[in-house]
């Protein structure tokens, strides 16, 4: 390590250096265990029989051609779920039941409707086909505007006959009506976040293996939360919790897709307790697309007042949410619409106020956190988009707009109008940072003179303000479970050590980063402390990893349980350098003798007296378990810039450049904070430019493979230019905020508003994403230009 | 998805496979790269119950110039033609199509030939194949023919070929010193089929003016087209911005497209033309002639 002069921060052990990912070397050889991987003795699989239609009565199921299949071993129906009492089963904020195979009648297209468990997924598959459902069809409803109306009620199974599902709002209406109706200056506009999905390049599964001797219940899930779907599971069963193991092994990407119990995992278990032996289901890509949880879906009518000269006076935002055929997002309790109350964004709004109403359709259920904080994207995308639309009002620089109502770095900690108190942020900072890095000025110099032309060059901005983190356990909670998380570390006698948390990583580098924060406690080899996740029987109980919340909560659990270590491993120390406990100091990674700096002793030996010579009185080894409330939420915060250029002909969009400026506190692995920025970017171009689930209106979902839902390549995604601010949080104990979720988050919104400043001169004012080819050339030609 | 269970054969030389359809008929299908027939057969749209397999024999897999034409054999992938100096010096529309088509990893499998036999209306070297005027040979147990292009394919994933024959090679005529052409795609992503495409291929005479000319369509009708009006209304004039936009609106009017995720049919139709004036003012580039756009 470099000598450090006074003015340079102080080279630290292991936190901030971009250390290469421990679990690479496994996982690019192909030497990861996937689900898929995973093969058991006697195994059986199971295969999904799916509705054609949107909305249907199922009349009968004939389930005898597929049972006269050599190697079929078993059909299972509602009916038989009914039995077994699982045919409905929770979700996860407890307003609603869903179906795990149908009963009665099917909702979506694409809904369980049979399981066919067989020796070979092959023969599951063929005899599938051959599972004869008689259907009626019913007038399904796939606009939740008309779904609005209550003129076909599609639950008619809840007491309430109607499809609204819940109201929810936040805020002072009154106030924020007068304000906006006195307002010099007014923008309103429709902006609809359509409905994407995660898909993740794994897709879900689950094998299911009941020991019929033991009564022990093995599940191995893709699941990002295990613990929690330990409980549910029994919960839902009956089946006493210590009695149910479940194991997330290696994911191939989450995204929010794999927090939900999908109907495959409960027909798996019932499969393998009625037949003894352990049953397989992997999703097929269709299967993925077309039942597991989607996101997005918010219709939201985005209104902003201001004065003359650009000073905010109120936001108001009404959305009508598509929440499917059952309300399965995973939102905390107290949250029914997540973080939305975050929409006021980076700015300083004197009054706000925000409502939305959700409604049940003839789709598939979901509305999961894709990729943010609960609804943390919808927000943002409603705020940078109504920026641009206000400065396009005012005919104000964009840029210029933001910095003028940017919360200022001294008003925090800030309250916002909505109901959250921003930890920490310096926003101006960040946006500075950004334009002097794409060369702001200049681009716009170059835009003038391209519109002089005829030519369609935009410039676009997203500085958003995240909540993630969740979250402290006054507020969050899901199923009433509070929403902590936790740490154990195992110091082992030759100073290396076992990690584990109650989260589950899913490509986000938990192996790397949470060896080096525990490094950096204890003055440790990074390498040498193995970080396991995933195992309920092995890992503390924690709630998960998605909505950015690993290391705002897990991260701070492992620093407090390295604490614990520290002052154990104290007592060690005073009792081997033969000093009062009060007289030795940590420093530089190494206990000391205070005042004597000849008389020090590492961890690693430490470790090893722990085991061999603790010293009289002390507890011999060394491990300390952490459980961590968050006292509040982290407020990561970015600045964006996107420069694109349209083709008119074709509609044709091209990202020539964007520049991603992140702050996201305290930097763990900045090489792992670049490639999370990295797909997360990725994942908001396609986005913003290729990427929606549609139904006809019969309700036929049209984007079920690789074909029609479109994932970017490398060949299309622009070149990233990444870069940080640092403004560390202040109740995390090492100042660290999110980061996993930012791009997503913010980068929509600039894509949008670069392509529609370049479509300003046409006198376009806003296109819903995806911003396809076809929709910008209709818009242009529409113009008439 | 799986495919529905089908036998598999793997011959190792034209006669095996020849025979083997003989012996099977419809049952059977040719399986070239598999880029198309095995997508077809997870999601069970075919069904074939035995496959037989052409990519063992060796014979088949070449790329060379004889008598004037470059000869594709039908086990000759995609990637090898975006490599070749022969396709990218002397063939140019062939070689926009071979950087255009599905994507680098799809391309290290799939197959000119494959392609033209699939016929699939929205595929590239359809296309290609009537703009550049190229010529199919087609081996049954009657032993071999050749086939034009417009006579080849017939229809939306039809072509002329008999339930017997498979294709051996297609032939693309080499252009002269005179005659250039291009290809324009417009694609959701890398690696999708075109929204539209257009292929063009143009003869100069000494003066300057337009001696031949070959345009055509994809992704906008039941098959690729041949825009006939548009080689019409080229074949003979100087090269000239009306003459352009007057091709691009005959190939407006050739487009028969249908509405998909891809587009509505109104967008595509007005792609058609976009493209083949974009193809145009390329290949006339190419040519040597500018200030065309
Ligand atoms: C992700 C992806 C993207 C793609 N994008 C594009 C694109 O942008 N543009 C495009 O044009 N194509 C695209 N394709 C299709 C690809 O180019 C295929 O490779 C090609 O269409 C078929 O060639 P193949 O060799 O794979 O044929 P196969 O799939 O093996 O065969 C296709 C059909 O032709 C028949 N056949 C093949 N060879 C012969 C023969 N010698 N004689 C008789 N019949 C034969 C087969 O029986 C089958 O019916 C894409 C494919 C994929 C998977």
């Amino acid at each position: 390590m470099s000598i450090t002069s006074d003015s340079e921060p102080k080279a630290r052990h292991s936190v901030g250096q971009s250390m290469k990912r421990k679990e690479d070397p496994r996982l690019i050889q192909g030497r990861g265990r996937f689900l898929d991987d995973i093969v058991l003795p006697n195994m059986l699989h199971l295969a999904i029989v799916h509705s054609p239609y949107a909305h249907a009565r199922i009349v009968k199921i004939d389930k005898s051609a597929a049972l006269a299949v050599p190697g079929v071993k078993a059909v299972l129906t509602g009916e038989d779920l009914t039995a077994a009492g699982l045919a409905w089963i929770p979700t996860f904020h407890g307003y609603d039941k869903q179906m795990v195979l149908a009963v009665g009648k099917v909702l979506y297209q694409y809904q369980e409707v049979a399981g066919v468990v067989a020796t070979s997924r092959e023969i599951a598959n063929d005899a599938a086909e051959l599972v004869v459902v008689e259907y009626e069809q019913l007038d399904p409803i796939v606009d939740p505007f008309v779904a609005r109306r209550d003129g076909n009620i599609l639950r008619d199974d809840r007491e309430n006959k109607t499809n609204h599902i819940y109201h929810w709002e936040v805020g002072k209406r009154a106030e924020a009506d007068a304000a906006l109706a006195s307002s010099e200056v007014k923008v309103k506009q429709r902006i609809y976040f359509q409905r994407c999905h995660p898909a993740p390049l794994e897709p879900c599964g689950a094998i299911a293996d009941m020991n019929g001797a033991s009564g022990r219940l093995t599940l191995y899930l893709t699941s990002q939360a295990p613990h929690a779907h330990r409980t549910v599971v029994s919960l839902v069963t009956g089946i006493p919790e210590d009695k149910i193991h479940v194991i997330s092994p290696d994911i191939g990407g989450g995204f929010g897709n794999k927090v939900p119990v999908y109907a495959g995992y409960v027909v798996s278990a019932v499969g393998s307790v009625v037949l003894g032996v352990p049953v397989k289901w992997v999703e097929t890509r269709t299967e993925n697309l077309t039942t597991t949880g989607f996101a997005r879906d918010y219709h939201m009518d985005v209104e902003i007042g201001a004065s003359k000269a650009g000073k905010l006076t109120a936001l108001k935002v009404t959305t009508v949410a598509d929440h499917g055929a059952f309300d399965a997002a995973a939102d905390p309790t107290k949250y029914p619409a997540g973080m939305f109350g975050v929409v006021t964004g980076s700015y300083d709004f004197p009054v706000a106020f925000t409502e939305l109403d959700a409604y049940f359709t003839n789709k598939a259920p979901g509305g999961i956190a894709y990729r943010c904080s609960f609804r943390v994207t919808e927000a943002s995308y409603a705020i940078e988009r109504g920026m641009d639309l206000l400065a396009g009002e005012l005919k104000m620089d964009p840029a210029e707009l933001r910095s003028l109502n940017f919360l200022k770095k001294e008003q925090f900690p800030y309250q916002s109008p909505l109901g959250f108190e921003y930890d920490s942020g310096d926003y101006e900072t960040t946006l500075r940072k950004a334009l002097d890095r794409i060369g702001y000025t200049d681009l716009r110099r170059e835009q003038a003179e391209r519109r002089q032309r005829g030519e369609l060059m935009g410039i676009g901005l997203s500085t958003f303000t995240e909540v993630v983190g969740a979250g402290p356990g006054r507020l969050f909670d899901i199923m009433g479970i509070k929403m902590f998380d936790s740490a154990e570390i195992r110091i082992h006698p030759t100073g290396s050590g076992i990690v584990r948390t109650g989260t589950r990583h899913q490509g986000q580098g938990h192996e790397t980063t949470w060896a080096q924060i525990v490094a950096e406690e204890l003055g440790l080899d990074p390498q040498n402390l193995r970080v396991e996740e995933g195992d309920t029987d092995t890992a503390p109980y924690g709630l998960g990893t998605y909505a950015s919340r690993s290391t705002p909560v897990a991260g701070a659990a492992l620093v407090k349980a390295a604490q614990r270590i520290r002052e154990r491993a104290r007592k060690v120390a005073a009792h081997l350098l033969e000093a009062a406990e009060d007289d030795i100091d940590w420093i530089d990674y190494k206990f000391q003798v205070k005042g004597v700096p000849g008389k020090t002793i590492g961890m690693k030996e430490i470790a090893f007296a722990a085991y061999t010579n603790p010293g009289p009185g002390n507890e011999p080894g060394l491990e300390a378990t952490y459980y961590y409330d968050p006292p509040n939420m982290t407020f990561p915060h970015g600045a964006y810039v996107a420069v694109v250029d349209v083709d008119r002909a074709t509609g044709a969009t091209k990202v020539r450049r964007f520049v991603a400026i992140d702050d996201c506190g305290t930097v763990i692995n900045p090489m792992i904070v670049e490639g999370q920025i990295h797909g997360g970017l990725t994942e908001g171009f396609a986005i913003a430019f290729m990427q929606e689930i549609t139904f006809d209106e019969n309700g036929n979902h049209l984007n079920p493979n690789f074909t029609d839902y479109l994932l970017p390549t490398s060949l299309e995604t622009p070149a990233w230019e990444t870069g940080n601010t640092v403004t560390p949080s202040p109740h995390h104990p090492i100042g660290a905020k999110g980061v996993g979720e930012s791009p997503n988050v913010g980068s929509p919104a600039a894509f949008v508003n670069a392509v529609m400043d370049a479509l300003a001169p046409l006198g376009i004012k806003h296109i819903d994403m995806p911003l396809t080819r076809e929709k910008v050339w209709r818009a242009i030609r529409d113009s008439g230009a | 998805m799986f495919p529905a269970r089908f036998d598999y054969l793997r011959a190792s030389s034209t006669d095996e496979a020849v025979a083997a359809l003989a012996q099977h008929g419809g049952e059977a299908r040719i399986l070239a790269g598999g880029q198309s027939l095995i997508p077809a057969m997870r999601f069970r749209l075919a069904r074939p119950s035995v496959l037989i397999d052409i990519n063992a024999i060796d014979d088949l897999r070449y790329l060379r110039e004889t008598g004037g034409s470059l000869l594709i054999g039908a086990g000759t992938r995609d990637a090898a033609l975006e490599t070749s100096e022969l396709v990218t010096s002397g063939y140019r529309m062939i070689a926009d199509v071979s950087v255009l088509v599905a994507d680098p990893v799809v391309r290290q499998s799939g197959t000119v030939v494959g392609s033209i036999c699939h016929s699939d209306p929205a595929g590239d070297w359809g296309v290609a194949a009537l703009a550049g005027r190229a010529q199919i040979v087609v081996r049954g147990p009657a032993g071999t023919r050749t086939l034009s292009a417009d006579d080849f394919l017939v229809d939306s994933f039809t072509t002329a070929l008999a339930e017997n024959e498979m294709a051996l090679e297609v032939q693309f005529p080499r252009p002269s010193e005179h005659t250039s052409g291009a290809f324009a795609k417009l694609e959701r992503k890398v690696g999708d089929f075109a929204t539209a495409s257009a292929a063009v291929q143009l003869t100069l005479d000494t003066s300057g003016a337009i001696a031949e000319a070959g345009v055509a369509i994809g992704a906008v009708g039941a098959k690729a087209l041949r825009v006939s009006e548009a080689e019409q209304l080229l074949r003979g004039a100087k090269p000239s911005k009306d003459v352009i936009r007057a091709a691009a609106d005959a190939a407006r009017k050739e487009a028969d497209p249908g509405s998909d995720t891809r587009g509505s049919a109104e967008f595509k139709k007005e792609m058609a033309g976009v493209l083949v004036a974009r193809a145009l003012v390329s290949a006339l580039e190419r040519l040597g002639v500018g200030g065309m756009a």
